[in-house]
C-alpha cells in the first residue's frame, strides 16, 4: 500500500514506487481518475505499479481487460469522452504499437477535428539493457514525437517520474509516459511528502559545464552523468541536459546550453535513424547555425531489433564507455 | 592539391608521438607507403609509411618534437600537380581563401592507414596560420566571431583537428589580438597535458665552462631526471653531452616508477642445466633442421617459469590499489636489448605453447624489435618477465621489475661447475637464476617455492623437445 497520500516525511523511493504513488494520489484527488489496462487489478500489474490500488479504490476505478491493447485505448478514449481521466497501462510499451490507431487517428486527432480533446494517459514499461528481447525492450517514443497532438514525457528520476505522471493526469492532452523498466527499481531518491508536479515540457540541467552539452533522457541520462564525471577528470567540463519531455521539447534550455558550449552529443537508446538526436540536430542547424563550433554528434542504439542474446544486447546498447569515448572525439574536433 | 601527414596513433592509449627522423628532404619523392619518417612512443619506435605519392612538399614538424596524434607534420604533393604554393609562401592571405576543391585521388589518400581509434586526450598543438590558398578549416560559430572581431581567419593558428581553427583558438587570437602560439591562450581550458617537445640539443663536446641548458623533456620535469647534486658538479674536465633518445628516457622513467612504487627482494637459485644441455645438444642439429630456427636455452627457461607460475598464481599478478589482479593469462615479457635501448616483447598465452611455439614467437619478436617492426599491442599485457643478463656473461643480475609484474626471473651464465654430489666433486652446466619480487604482494616463502619449481622442471625435464 502506498504510504504516501499527502503528509508523510520524505522517504527514499523508488522509481516504481513512485509511480504507484503519483497514481494513487491522483484518484485520491479527482474521482474521474481510473485506471485500466491487463492485469492492474487483481495482480496488481506486471511490475506491481498498480498495487493495493484495487482494494483502495474498487472495481469501477481499477478495471481488468481483455489482452487488447487497442480495446484499452479506444476504451479510454471513450471514457474520457464523458469526462472522465484514464490511466491506461500497457504491460509492456512494445505492445502500444497494437493501439496505433487508436492513438494516432482518434486521440491525437480529437482535439483539432471534433473539438473532443482526450485528457488520457497512456504508460508503461519500456527501454532495454534487462535482457528483455525483441518485444520486450523497446522504445516506441519516436512514432508518437511525431504526431502532433500528443504529448510525451520519459523521464529519468524518481522524483520526476512522480511529478510529471501527476502533471499528465491533470494535463488535458492525451499524454505518453514512458518509463525505463532498468531503473524501476535500480535508482531511489527522496522525493517531498504531500502534493507536487513537475512542469511537461521543461528539460532539466543535472550538471553544468561549458566544453559541450550532452542532451539525453530516460536510462542513458545516468550513463551521460556516469561519463561526465569520467571526462571531468580530463578537464573536459559536459553539460548534461535531461530532456524530460520529448514532445514539446524544451528548445529554450537546449538552445541557451548550445550557446554557451558550442558544442553537442545527443545520447538516446532509441535506434539512430529517426530518433531524436536527428530532430535536435536539425533544430540546431535551424536556430544555433553560428553557435556551432563541431558537428552534432550522436550516440544511440544500432538500426536493429533490440537482440535476445546477452552479449549481442550490450553491444547494441549504448554505455558509459561510447558516451565518454563520442564526447572526447568532440571536444578535441 | 596537397595530402596531409599526420602523425599516427599507435595503440589505443597512445597520445602523442615524438618524429625521430625524416627519412626523406623536403622536394625528394615518395612513393605510397614508401618509409616517410620515424617516430618513437611511449611503447615502440616505428617507421611510418607514406600515405600517398608525390614529393614531400614541406616538413612542419621537425625531428626530435613531440606532438599530438593527428597533427599535421607534414605535406605531400601529388605528382604533376602545378597549383602548389611553394612551401614557404607566407604572404598575408586574401580576405576570402579559395577553397581549393580536393581531387578524388588526393581526398582519398588524405590520411595514412591507421587504427580508427577513438580515444585520445584532446592537447593544444603548434599550428602555422594556414597557408595561402589552402582552404581554412573553422565552424560556424569561428566564422561568426571572427566578422564580429574584424578577424581574418587565414592569420589564426588552428589547434583542432587537422588544424581546424576552434572556438579557443579564436578566442585567443583576440584575447591577444596577435598571432598566437601554442600553449600561449591564457583560457584555463587546456584539456590535456601540453604536447612535450623535448629540446634536443646537439651532442657537444666542449671544456668545462658554464654547464650547458639543463635538458629535459618537454620542460616536464619527472623525478626520473633529477639529478642528486648541483648540476655545476657534473661539468669538469673535457666532457659531451648526449641528449637521451626518447626510448632511454622512457626506460629511466619506468624503472624510477618500478623502484619508487615496489619494494624489491631478490632471491637466488642454482639450477644445474646439465640435463637441459645434454637435451638440447642431441636434439638442436636435428630441431633446426626440421624447424628452421636455432633452440636456445630461453624457451625452457620460459617453459620453467610457466610451470611456477600455473603452480603460484599470486606471481602471476599486478597490484591495482588494494586489490591483486590475479591474471588468467600467462604472458611472459622476454627482455630484448637492442643497439638503442632494451624493449619487452610478449610471449602471449606462453603456457599454451610448446618449446617449438615459444622459440618461434620469440625469434620473431626479438627480429622485429631490432627491425622497429613491433606493433604497441606486443610489449603490453605481460603478466611476468624473464631478462637474460648471463647472455653478457653475468654470474647473475638483480633485475628491476617490468610494472606492473609482481617478479622478474633474471637468468645467470650457464656455465660449468664444480659441484658436491653424493659427496664427490663433479662437473655440471649451472646456473644462478634471481628473482626479484615486489613484496608488497609476494612473500619469500611463495618465491622461494616459485623458485624451487622452476628449478625442479629444469633440472626434471621431461617434454620432448622434437
Amino acid at each position: 500500500m502506498p504510504s504516501t497520500n499527502g503528509h508523510n516525511t520524505e522517504s527514499q523511493v523508488t522509481f516504481l514506487e513512485a509511480i504507484k504513488q503519483a497514481m494513487y494520489e491522483e484518484m485520491e484527488r479527482d474521482p474521474a481518475v481510473v485506471l485500466i489496462g491487463e492485469d492492474v487489478g487483481v495482480y496488481g500489474g506486471a511490475f506491481k505499479t498498480s498495487e493495493g490500488l484495487l482494494e483502495r479504490f474498487g472495481w469501477e476505478r481499477v478495471i481488468d481487460t481483455p489482452i487488447s491493447e487497442s480495446a484499452i485505448i479506444g476504451a479510454a478514449c471513450g471514457m474520457s469522452y464523458v469526462g472522465l481521466r484514464p490511466i491506461c497501462e500497457m504491460q509492456f510499451i512494445d505492445f502500444i504499437v497494437c493501439a496505433f490507431n487508436q492513438i494516432t487517428n482518434f486521440v491525437a486527432k480529437g482535439h483539432y477535428l471534433w473539438n473532443a480533446p482526450a485528457p488520457i494517459v497512456v504508460r508503461g514499461p519500456s527501454g532495454g539493457g534487462v535482457h528483455g528481447g525483441p518485444f520486450h525492450s523497446a522504445n516506441p517514443e519516436m512514432y508518437f514525437v511525431h504526431t502532433p497532438g500528443l504529448k510525451v514525457i520519459y523521464p529519468s528520476t524518481p522524483y520526476d517520474a512522480k511529478g510529471l505522471l501527476k502533471a499528465a493526469v491533470r494535463d488535458n492532452n492525451p499524454v505518453l509516459f514512458f518509463e525505463h523498466k532498468y531503473l524501476y527499481r535500480r535508482i531511489k531518491e527522496e522525493i517531498p511528502a504531500g502534493d507536487y508536479t513537475v512542469p511537461i515540457g521543461k528539460a532539466a540541467i543535472r550538471r553544468e559545464g561549458k566544453h559541450l552539452t550532452i542532451l539525453s533522457y530516460a536510462a542513458m541520462m545516468h550513463n551521460s552523468l556516469e561519463a561526465a564525471d569520467a571526462l571531468a577528470k580530463e578537464n573536459i567540463e559536459a553539460e548534461v541536459i535531461d530532456l524530460r519531455t520529448l514532445l514539446p521539447l524544451d528548445e529554450e534550455t537546449i538552445l541557451k546550453s548550445v550557446k554557451k558550449t558550442n558544442r553537442v552529443l545527443v545520447v538516446h537508446e532509441d535506434t539512430k535513424t529517426g530518433g531524436i538526436a536527428g530532430e535536435i540536430a536539425a533544430i540546431l542547424c535551424e536556430k544555433a547555425f553560428s553557435d556551432l563550433d563541431g558537428p552534432i554528434f550522436r550516440v544511440t542504439a544500432l538500426d536493429t531489433p533490440v537482440p535476445y542474446s546477452p552479449p549481442l544486447e550490450q553491444h547494441f546498447l549504448p554505455n558509459t564507455q561510447k558516451v565518454i569515448a563520442a564526447a572526447k572525439e568532440l571536444a578535441r574536433y | 592539391m596537397a595530402t596531409d601527414i599526420v602523425m599516427p596513433q599507435m595503440g589505443e592509449s597512445i597520445f602523442e608521438g615524438t618524429i625521430t627522423k625524416w627519412l626523406k628532404k623536403p622536394g625528394d619523392k615518395v612513393e605510397r607507403d614508401e618509409p616517410l619518417f620515424e617516430i618513437s612512443t611511449d611503447k615502440v619506435d616505428a617507421e611510418i609509411p607514406s600515405p600517398s605519392a608525390g614529393v614531400l612538399k614541406e616538413i612542419k614538424v621537425g625531428e626530435g618534437k613531440t606532438v599530438p596524434i593527428q597533427t599535421v607534420v607534414g605535406t605531400i604533393e601529388a605528382v604533376g600537380d602545378t597549383t602548389a604554393a611553394p612551401a614557404k609562401a607566407a604572404a598575408p592571405a586574401p580576405v576570402k581563401p579559395t577553397p581549393a576543391a580536393p581531387t578524388p585521388q588526393a581526398a582519398k589518400s588524405a590520411a595514412p592507414p591507421q587504427p580508427q581509434q577513438k580515444q585520445a586526450a584532446p592537447a593544444p598543438q603548434a599550428a602555422a596560420p594556414a597557408k595561402d590558398g589552402a582552404r581554412i578549416h573553422s565552424s560556424p560559430l569561428v566564422r561568426r566571431m571572427a566578422k564580429e572581431h574584424g578577424v581574418d581567419l587565414a592569420s589564426v593558428p588552428g589547434t583542432g583537428q587537422g588544424g581546424r581553427i576552434s572556438k579557443q583558438d579564436i578566442e585567443a587570437y583576440i584575447s591577444e589580438g596577435a598571432p598566437a602560439t601554442s600553449g600561449s591562450s591564457e583560457e584555463p581550458e587546456a584539456y590535456a597535458p601540453q604536447a612535450s617537445a623535448p629540446a634536443p640539443s646537439a651532442p657537444s663536446s666542449r671544456p668545462a665552462q658554464a654547464p650547458p641548458p639543463p635538458a629535459t623533456s618537454g620542460g616536464q620535469h619527472h623525478v626520473a631526471f633529477e639529478s642528486a647534486v648541483p648540476r655545476e658538479r657534473m661539468y669538469f674536465g673535457n666532457y659531451e653531452v648526449q641528449p637521451m633518445s626518447i626510448m632511454r628516457q622512457r626506460i629511466a622513467e619506468h624503472m624510477v616508477a618500478s623502484k619508487h612504487v615496489s619494494p624489491h627482494v631478490y632471491s637466488v637459485d642454482e639450477i644445474d642445466m646439465s640435463k637441459i644441455a645434454s637435451l638440447r645438444a642431441k636434439a638442436k642439429d636435428e630441431f633446426e633442421k626440421r624447424y628452421e630456427t636455432k633452440l636456445t636455452f630461453m624457451p625452457f627457461f620460459v617453459k620453467a617459469a610457466v610451470a611456477g607460475l600455473r603452480a603460484f598464481p599470486t606471481m602471476n599478478a599486478s597490484l591495482d590499489g588494494t586489490n591483486v589482479v590475479l591474471h588468467k593469462e600467462i604472458n611472459v615479457g622476454i627482455a630484448v636489448a637492442l643497439d638503442w635501448g632494451l624493449l619487452v616483447p610478449v610471449i602471449k598465452n606462453a603456457d599454451e605453447k610448446n618449446i617449438l611455439g615459444i622459440q618461434r614467437n620469440m625469434n620473431d619478436l626479438a627480429e622485429r624489435a631490432r627491425g622497429k617492426k613491433l606493433k604497441p599491442e606486443e610489449v603490453q599485457e605481460s603478466t611476468f618477465s624473464i631478462t637474460n643478463p648471463g647472455v653478457f656473461g653475468g654470474l647473475f643480475g638483480l633485475p628491476v621489475i617490468s610494472q606492473p609484474n609482481v617478479g622478474i626471473l633474471g637468468l645467470g651464465m650457464i656455465e660449468k661447475r664444480p659441484v658436491v654430489i653424493n659427496d664427490s666433486i663433479a662437473i655440471r652446466s649451472m646456473c644462478y637464476v634471481t628473482l626479484s619480487y615486489d613484496h608488497r604482494v609476494v612473500d619469500g616463502a611463495i618465491a622461494h617455492q616459485f623458485l624451487h619449481k622452476v628449478k625442479d622442471t629444469l633440472e626434471n625435464w621431461s617434454e620432448p623437445l622434437l
